[in-house]
């Protein structure tokens, strides 16, 4: 029965996306219409070829890992997309002739910004988030996952999202909101997934066999329903048409600067913090082998971080039309945070404690501690930045470049490899990872990759900063945009040799991940029949 | 009274006290007697379960 309801809603969605696709006022609009009627046509022909056929019997008794299995993959493949792109635009700022003219207006920097951006955080990192939480929450509630194929209506519709938007900021279609680019009927569908995410989470919890709720699980709850509460703010907007991309926000003036930067810094706050101290607070003990340092600790961590991290906000508008109560306020909130990121982060490195042996011997565990120690460093950093005097000298500069990617890179990069190196083996029941040298190389490579760009960023920006209010004795500026942009070279080559270090480890991770699935001794064979009981 | 005057004054006032009031009785609760037993037991949930959900009791 339900599948004549879905192939009815299917067969309107098609319909509705061959009509659109005919009146499109934009091409951007048209190339997504085209890709929703293939989509939705072909899910049609899917669900017509299975209609009236028997059910397969859906295993009760154990984990549904087919999703997270497929959720590591597209994690690998987004991650080394993302970081091409970024070294690509890197190598764009230094060498400018490489904005080629034939690509002029899809592949120049300005287009393969976002694209970069939004593949690392929300592809990348979205990806990794979404299969580590369908994985610990399993794990951790001893439950399959609530709510049958909903969970590959997630990663699949997570997919599509990502198709769109990317697809669409090559072909131009941006709301310009930084991070929150995708317009709104791509923002609209991602609301649809979002809820079937928070749905398919929030019902494996409530069906937990255990009787409490492990941490893990209340940060990665915090950061769905954090997003859905940002993304559906920052993105209220009226489509100026329906058969068109664009839409015209209903905040305007500094109320839009300030929704955007609410929603920008809890992006920070709860997407690439909140989720990834929920993979941090199981990855880290399971790969360990021993309980977490303090739960105690671990309670308050979460809820400070909540409470405070909300507020944070404002420290991205210094010295703008924001009053400066709202500035102070933004301020104090970053400072204050300090506190519980680097509570976080005691918890996760002395959950090591009595096992420090093992940074020596595994190479997987080092990665989860170098991610942990780039947290805190970057945890102290932030906080630092926002100080309205600091921000003085490093605002608009690429200091702030530098401090997104330590934390992007070493903190959110890092305890996703090592989740990634800790799931393999597990999903794909293999004895061992293929090589741990392969890890070791992928460790150093992307350490040291970090450190150069991080550093040639301080340098770059702290420098730029300095230029820029430099005066000669009658008070005139000394140095034109232009002169800071041709003092930069040196660290911009820097950072895009950093970047491709970066990007050598995460294609020897690739590497060593298909072949721990293709040759490293199997344990069992895949989907276990266990008898029922 | 204006709207932003009201809210202004009710956020920095009310609210503020409310919210540090819960985040005290979050204090307060992680430390109440007796939690320690529960927190060990609860840090000790990734450790339970790694193969197979626990059966369903009918």
């Amino acid at each position: 029965m339900l599948n004549y309801v879905k192939l009815v809603a299917l067969a309107l969605i098609t319909l509705f996306a061959m009509i659109a696709a005919n009146y499109a006022r934009d091409l951007a609009y048209q190339v997504h219409m085209v890709l929703l009627m293939m989509v939705s046509g072909g899910l049609f022909l899917v669900t017509l070829r299975a209609t009236d056929e028997p059910a397969p019997a859906v295993p009760t008794h154990e984990y549904m890992d087919d999703v997270v299995r497929a959720g590591v993959i597209a994690t690998a493949f987004w991650g080394v997309t993302g970081f091409l792109v970024g070294v690509i635009i890197a190598f764009q700022l230094a060498f400018p002739s490489l904005n080629y003219d034939w690509a002029e207006g899809f592949a120049n920097f300005g287009r393969l910004r976002p694209l970069h951006t939004s593949a690392v955080i929300f592809a990348f990192g979205g990806n990794a988030l979404i299969a580590t939480s369908f994985y610990v929450v399993q794990r951790t509630s001893a439950a399959r996952l609530w709510g049958g194929n909903m969970a590959w209506f997630v990663f699949w519709g997570y997919q599509f999202f990502i198709v769109l938007a990317a697809t669409g900021y090559v072909l131009g279609s941006t709301q310009s909101k930084e991070y929150a680019e995708p317009e709104w009927y791509i923002d609209l569908w991602l609301t649809i997934v979002w809820l079937a995410y928070l749905a398919v989470f929030l019902g494996t919890i409530i069906k937990r066999r255990e009787p409490h709720i492990y941490v893990a699980n209340w940060f990665y709850l915090a950061f769905i329903v954090t997003v859905a509460m940002l993304h559906v703010v920052n993105n209220l907007s009226i489509p100026v048409s329906i058969w068109g991309s664009k839409s015209v926000q209903v905040f305007s003036g500094v109320q839009d600067a300030m929704v955007q930067w609410w929603y920008g810094h809890n992006a920070v706050g709860f997407f690439l913090t909140a989720g990834f101290l929920g993979m941090m607070y199981y990855f880290i003990p399971k790969q360990a082998e021993r309980p977490v340092y303090s739960y105690k600790l671990s309670i308050i961590h979460f809820w400070a971080l909540i409470f405070l991290y909300i507020w944070a906000g404002p420290h991205h508008l210094h010295y703008t039309a924001l009053p400066d109560w709202a500035s102070t306020l933004g301020m104090v909130f970053s400072i204050v945070l300090w506190m519980p990121s680097w509570g976080g982060m005691i918890n996760g490195l002395m959950t090591l404690q009595g096992a420090w042996d093992k940074l020596r011997t595994d190479p997987v565990i080092r990665m989860m501690v170098i991610s942990v120690g780039f947290y805190g460093m970057s945890t102290f950093e932030g906080p630092m930045m926002s100080i309205r005097a600091v921000n003085s000298l490093s605002h608009y500069t690429d200091w702030t470049i530098g401090h997104v990617h330590s934390g992007a890179l070493g903190w959110n990069g890092m305890i996703t490899f090592g989740a990634l190196y800790y799931l393999t083996p597990v999903l794909w029941k293999r004895e061992r990872l293929y090589s741990l040298s392969l890890v070791s190389w992928h460790f150093w490579l992307a350490t040291i990759g970090i450190v150069l760009y991080a550093a040639s960023m301080w340098v770059t920006g702290i420098m730029e900063g300095l230029m820029w209010r430099e005066v000669d004795a009658n008070g005139f500026l000394v140095n034109s945009f232009a002169d800071t942009v041709s003092a930069k070279f040196p660290m911009y080559v820097v950072r895009g040799l950093g970047g491709t270090l970066f990007l050598t480890g995460a294609l020897i991770m690739c590497y060593n991940l298909w072949m721990t699935v293709r040759a490293a001794p199997a344990k069992a064979p895949l989907g276990t029949a266990v008898p029922a009981e | 009274m204006e709207t932003y005057t009201l809210l202004r004054a009710f956020a920095d006032s009310w609210m503020l006290l409310l919210l540090f009031a819960v985040f005290i009785a979050m204090l307060i609760w992680v430390f109440r007697p007796g939690s320690t037993a529960v927190h060990k037991d609860t840090a000790d949930i990734p450790f339970r379960h790694d193969d197979k959900p626990a059966p369903v009791q009918e």
